[in-house]
Order: C-alpha cells, then structure tokens, then sequence
C-alpha cells in the first residue's frame, strides 16, 4: 500500500470502514427515492419531451423552422453542439488523464463525470442529424458503397472526421464507463434483496466475481483505455475547432483554435461537473466523499484552462489587427463594438474574469461561491460559441447580405429539450446507477481516509502468529485481553457525564445490541467505544440532541461534531422504522 | 478422486496478502482470491501471471490503422478520385495529412473496443453469466481465499486446515466436489 504524505488533506473525510463505502453509495439505490427526485425527473422529462416535439416538428416541416437564413447558416444548432460536446471533456479528461497522472482524488467524481460526458456527448450528436433535414438518410455520412449513394464520403472534410470523432468517443466512452462499473454492479447485486433488482443487476454485472486474475486484467484495461481515451479527449475538441478552422472565414480561419477549444472544453466541462457534484452530495449524502478539497481540485482546473482561453481571446485580438488583413481585424472590431457586442461583454466577463477569482484561496474553496461561478461559467461558454458562430458569419463579404439572428421557439425549445434529456439521463443515472467507483474508492480508503491518517483507525492489524496453538487456546487468550480491556475502559471516562448520558438515553444492554456500525459515521473501534459507555441500540442513539453529542464528544474527544453533522440520531430513527 | 474446497474468509486484505505469503512460503497452492477490490501486490505471492491484454491492444490497433489506411486509399485515390477545392488526389502520400485524425480515431476505436471485448470473453464475464464468488460478502467488504486438497497433496486436509486457521481469518468453510 502507498504511504501518503500526513499534510496532504484526507480524500475520505471521518471514520469509513470497507463496508461503510458500500454503504453510503449503495443506499440511494436502495431506498425509496426521495420526493425531490419524482419532482426533478418529472420536470426535466416534460422539458425532454417538449424538445422532442420540436425536434419531429422540425423534422415534419424542415429546418426552415429554425432562425437560420442565407447568411447565417449556422448559429443555435451548432453553437449547442459545440457546447455540448465541451460539457462532455471533463468525464474523460478526469477519469483518463487523472488517472495516468495517478491522482487519488478523480475516484470520487469520475463515474459521474464520465456519465455526463457520455449524456453530453448524446446531446451533442443529435445536432449535426437532425441539422441533415433528412435524419432517416444519416447514415449516408458512413462510408458506404457507391451504391448507396453518388459517391464516396469526402475523408478530407474535417465535417466527416468529426463524425469519426465524436462516434468513436461516445462509444469509447461508453466502453471505459461501463468497464469500471461491472464490480460496483457486482456490490449491488450481492446486496440486492428484491428478486426484480437482484436478476437486473445480475446481468448488468456480467457475472463478476472478484477473482485475482479478473482484477489484474481490470487494472491493466483501465490503464490502456486511459492511454487511448486520452489523445482521444484532445482529438475531439480539436477536431470540433477544425470545422471552423479549416474554413475561409474571418474569425473562423486561426491557427490558434484546437488548443483553445481543448482548453475551453476543459474549462466548461469541469464547470458542469461542480454543478452537479455540488447537487449531488448534498441529496445522497456523499459529503464524506465528495468534500471542499476535490472543490478545490476542480477549481484549479477551471482556474488554469480558463486562464488559457482568456490568454487565447486576446492572442486572437491581438493576431487579428498584427496580421494587417482588414477583414479579419474587422471581424474582431465588429465582435466587440457590433450589434452583438453584449454577447461578447458575456463571454469575456463569464470566461476571462470570473475563472480568475479562483486565485483566492477563500473563495474556491467556498461551495455556494464555487456552484455560482460554475453556473456563470457555462453560460459564458455557450456565448463564446455563439459569438464565434454568429458574429462571424453575419456580416458576409457582400453588405447587401448582412443580417442578424433571431431565434425562432424551435431553436430554443430543441435547446431546452436536450437540457431536459440531458437531465433525465442523469438522474436515471443517480437513482439506478452507483454514482461513485465504490470499489476503486476502497483502494485509496487506507491511504487517504480521515480516520485512517491521523491514527484514529486500526491500521493493518497484526496477524495471529503463526504457531499452530489450539484454537480454544486463543479463545481464552481474546477473553482475557477483552476483559482487561473491559476493566481498564471503565475508568476511562468520566463517570458524572456517563451517567448524565445514560440518563437521558436511557440504559441499554448487550444482550439486545444493535449493529452500531450501520451508522455512517460509526466504525467497530467506535462501536466498542459507545459499547464501553453503554450504548447499545438505535434506540438510544435515536434519543439523541445537541446536549448528548456534546457529552458523547466530551468523552471520546475522537471526532469533535461529527455526530451532530452526519445526524445519527436521525439515522438511528430510520434503521427503527427499516427493521 | 474426491475433492475438497476450503474457502477462507478475512476481513483486511492486508492480512490476507500476509497469510497468503506465509502459507505459500509453506508450500501450499492458493487456488484463488476473491476480492472486492484489487489487492495490490497479490498477485505474484499466489502465481497470477501479468495479463497480456496490452498485447492485444496493440495489436488490435494496428488492425485498425491498417483498415483505414487501406480504406480511405481505396475509396479516396483508386474508386473514385475526387478533386476537391482544386487539390486533386494522385497518390495516398500527397493526401496523407487530410487522412491523419480518421487513421487516429480509427485506430482507438479497433484498439479500445477489441481490447474490452477480449477482456469480457477473457474473464468469462459477459451478460447472463452467474457470479461465481463463493459468499456475497466477497464483493462488499471480505476476502476470501480458496484452496483445493487435490492441489496440495502433500498435506492432508486437517493440516491444511489448521495452516489456514492460523493466518487470522474470520470464517472457514469446506465443501466437498
């Protein structure tokens, strides 16, 4: 096992057993789910379906439909794909690139980060077919024998490489996700009480079993895909910017776009990462897991591929004027003083300023702070491509076709629908799916667990030795050493305040104890602890206020407030009710 | 001949790597471990080869390049030549850089989907197959290790038996096959 250095701040926040880890991640799937969840899903699956008739619509009556004219032949369509697709850079980038660079804390979040990119990248793709017009011929963009159509698909058009690209991602993707989630779904199927649950989730699970040869292969197929997966993330966004790069438009035609669209994809996936991670572990619990410190982490990316893009925005204002073609310099003076200026004021305030703050130690670490300038974030992002996008194709060469963009309400009920569908995935995805690597996360439990780094926790306890004595002889052994043990730990606290806990709580006893460590939060050296001070049952624990964590902490001086934060008492009163 | 199975549970895997350590020093065969998570360094205590999937990989990759390259020959300079925006195709070469990021992409796509599929038929895990761990446990937080008598003749099944208790573990159970 890997020694991890005391200074470095815990990954796994408390005390956390193996078992706890299964626990947490576990139980959402399990229980009921909560009212807000009926209500998210019921909302996110009426704005799906809203896009989806806008969609059929579309596809009934043609994409005249959208606000697109002969000037501006590209604008909500392809600013929403290229948004999509950057949403869905963050999943990979931390689940391959994290994981080449061995980073500890990507276990928490890259399951479901990768679950994003792959919904992202879904969401992406539905924009190039139904922008076909003709949806039922896409497949026309394969390449088929002649006599499917005219002619061969066009291998030098950056059009059909994005084709290859963004397939060959989501699948890929799709591939990686599903590889590390076979042994979590394994857990639960081993877990699963219900007949219906236990028979899905054995065939989710393939059957896996844990075997020491099925582990070795995991860990070398996770490394290679990583391998793999990483070019990969860099293609995809480079392969984006190519649609536009390789184009004779002014503003479209620089160099300088696959780095910055990779670091702008970057930049707006970890964005739509925080927002959901902040969501989320607060609704399922997973503050232990996912804590300020993998914040902090992911702020630093944003900080730094945001720091990238305005360094890119400027370079491009800069080139634009040192190259000395009017045109493109007019492209540029016309982003920020044209019509569409206020769309370039957003997207400079939203990328080049507000990544920037993250320079304060206070404010990323903040989560309100964190999940606002997430939100900032990805409108500002959505704005670059539009501006990109519209800004540059609305004034042509010829001032007789100069035009603006209106969105028409197809163009932005598509919009919201893929919002909606994207939501839908992703809550199907938190309810059914572990939303954390659950098995992964045990393997960095001893080395980066709260409890486990400051000694709290019993660390590798020593074998038996290997005398071959009797068995009974041990027994007696254990006996003895429990019940020094026993007698040591009375007077180990102090006898007013036990009895001022017990008087509230009310006396509990051996005989009917309840397994303790259910509770999040309580490990066995825990349990025996509260055993020694004379609890036992859920009961007690559920008796609990402020006043009796206070004593309890008084007492054990092991972990100040956690009790009180991680609510046992409430938890008490559930596994009452669950029995 | 009968067979016996003993599979023995802990609860560290720590102290299953060490007792694995211990009793194979002894000369016993550990005929498989079941873990929840990958235990690193277990593998060559108990004799589990390194796989050679990322031979594989490569192979399949270079499958891949080979495809697209004669793919996009065939259709872009023998088929059907196209001459496109005045840059007619004569000869793969002088078209190659235009053909690079589908020779890329091509090639992740043949290399990471080759590679799963062989790993899923490698592992006998596929859809419908039972699980085969010995005790649920396996896949929450226990470990357990299985042994076979038939496998390590040279001790009868009480002394083995006895060896195994001894290396910390929190259940033993036996099976006769």
């Amino acid at each position: 096992m890997h020694k991890e250095a005391a200074i470095r701040e815990p990954l796994i926040l408390g005390h956390k057993t193996y078992h706890d880890i299964t626990e947490d991640v576990c139980r959402p799937i399990e229980d009921k789910a909560p009212r807000m969840w009926y209500i998210l899903f019921g909302a996110a699956l009426i704005i799906g379906l809203y896009g989806i008739g806008c969609i059929l619509y579309l596809l009934g009556t043609g994409v005249g439909v959208w606000g697109l004219n002969k000037t501006i032949g590209w604008a909500w369509d392809i600013t929403n794909f290229v948004w999509w697709v950057g949403i869905g850079h963050a999943g990979t980038l931390i689940s391959a690139v994290l994981l080449l660079f061995r980073q500890k804390w990507r276990m928490a979040i890259n399951r479901s980060a990768e679950a994003m990119t792959i919904f992202a990248v879904f969401m992406a793709g539905m924009f190039p077919l139904i922008h076909m017009g003709r949806l039922w011929l896409g497949y026309w963009v394969l390449p088929l024998p002649n006599h499917f159509g005219s002619l061969w698909v066009n291998f030098n058009s950056p059009l059909l490489w994005d084709v290859f690209a963004i397939s060959t991602y989501l699948s890929v993707g799709l591939v990686f996700w599903y590889i590390g989630l076979i042994p979590d779904f394994a857990t639960i199927r081993d877990r699963a009480k219900k007949p219906v649950s236990k028979r899905m989730y054995s065939i989710l699970a393939f059957g896996w079993s844990g075997r020491a040869k099925h582990w070795n292969r995991f860990e070398l197929i996770s490394l290679v895909l990583a391998g793999l997966a990483t070019p990969l993330v860099f293609s995809v966004h480079s392969i984006v910017s190519f649609d536009f790069a390789t184009s004779v438009i002014p503003g479209w035609h620089t160099t300088i776009f696959p780095p910055y669209f990779v670091a702008g994809a970057v930049f707006s996936g970890f964005a739509m990462v925080q927002t959901l991670m902040l969501i989320m572990r607060k609704a399922m619990n997973l503050e232990a897991y996912i804590h300020t410190k993998h914040v902090e982490y992911m702020n630093i990316v944003i900080m730094v591929t945001g720091s990238i893009v305005g360094t890119a925005y400027i370079t491009e204002l800069f080139i634009s004027w040192y190259s000395g073609v009017e045109y493109e310099a007019y492209a540029f003076v016309n982003r920020a003083t044209g019509p569409y200026w206020w769309a370039y004021a957003a997207m400079m305030t939203c990328n080049v300023v507000s990544p920037q703050l993250m320079w304060i130690r206070k404010l990323r670490r903040s989560l309100i702070f964190t999940f606002i300038i997430s939100i900032v974030v990805n409108i500002g992002m959505w704005f670059e491509r539009y501006v990109i996008i519209v800004t540059s194709l609305h004034r042509d060469y010829l001032p007789s076709s100069w035009s603006m963009h209106y969105p028409s309400h197809i163009d932005i009920g598509v919009y919201l629908g893929t919002i909606g569908l994207f939501f839908v995935f992703f809550l199907l995805f938190a309810r059914y799916f572990p939303v954390l690597a659950l098995n992964e996360l045990k393997t960095i439990l001893k080395s980066s667990g709260e409890s486990y780094k400051n000694g709290d926790a019993e660390v590798h306890p020593k074998p038996v030795p290997m005398t071959a004595e009797p068995a009974a002889k041990i027994t007696e052994k254990v006996a003895e050493s429990t019940k020094e043990a026993a007698k040591e730990t009375k007077s180990e606290f102090d006898a007013n305040s036990v009895a001022e806990l017990m008087n509230s709580l009310g006396n509990g006893s051996a005989e009917n104890k309840d397994d303790l460590k259910v509770i999040s939060g309580v490990g066995p050296k825990f349990e025996e602890t509260m055993n020694k001070i004379g609890i036992f049952s859920y009961d007690q624990v559920s008796k609990m206020t402020k006043k009796e964590y206070d004593l309890l902490d008084s007492l054990t001086k092991k972990f100040p407030g956690r009790a009180e934060r991680d609510d046992w008492a409430g938890q008490a009163k559930k596994l009452i009710e669950n029995r | 001949m009968a067979d016996r199975v003993i599979y023995a549970m802990y609860d560290d895997d720590e102290i299953l790597k060490d007792g694995a350590k211990k009793l194979v020093a002894k000369g016993v065969k550990v005929e498989e471990v079941f873990s929840p998570f990958p235990i690193h360094g277990i593998d060559p205590i108990i004799g589990v080869e390194q796989t050679r999937l990322g031979i594989f990989a490569f192979i399949y990759g270079l499958i891949g390049l080979t495809l697209a390259t004669t793919g996009m020959w065939f259709m872009m300079i023998i088929d059907w030549p196209m001459n496109i925006g005045g840059k007619p195709s004569f000869s793969y070469m002088e078209n190659m850089l235009s053909f690079v990021p589908i020779s890329f992409e091509f090639t992740v796509l043949c290399a990471a989907h080759g590679m799963a599929i062989t790993y899923l038929i490698a592992n006998r895990t596929l859809p419908g197959m039972k699980a085969q761990n010995p005790d649920p446990r396996t896949t929450d937080d226990k470990f357990v290790m299985e042994f076979r008598t038939s496998q390590n003749k040279q001790f009868t099944a009480d002394e083995l038996e006895a060896m195994v208790k001894s290396t910390g573990i929190v259940e033993l159970e036996q099976k006769d096959i």
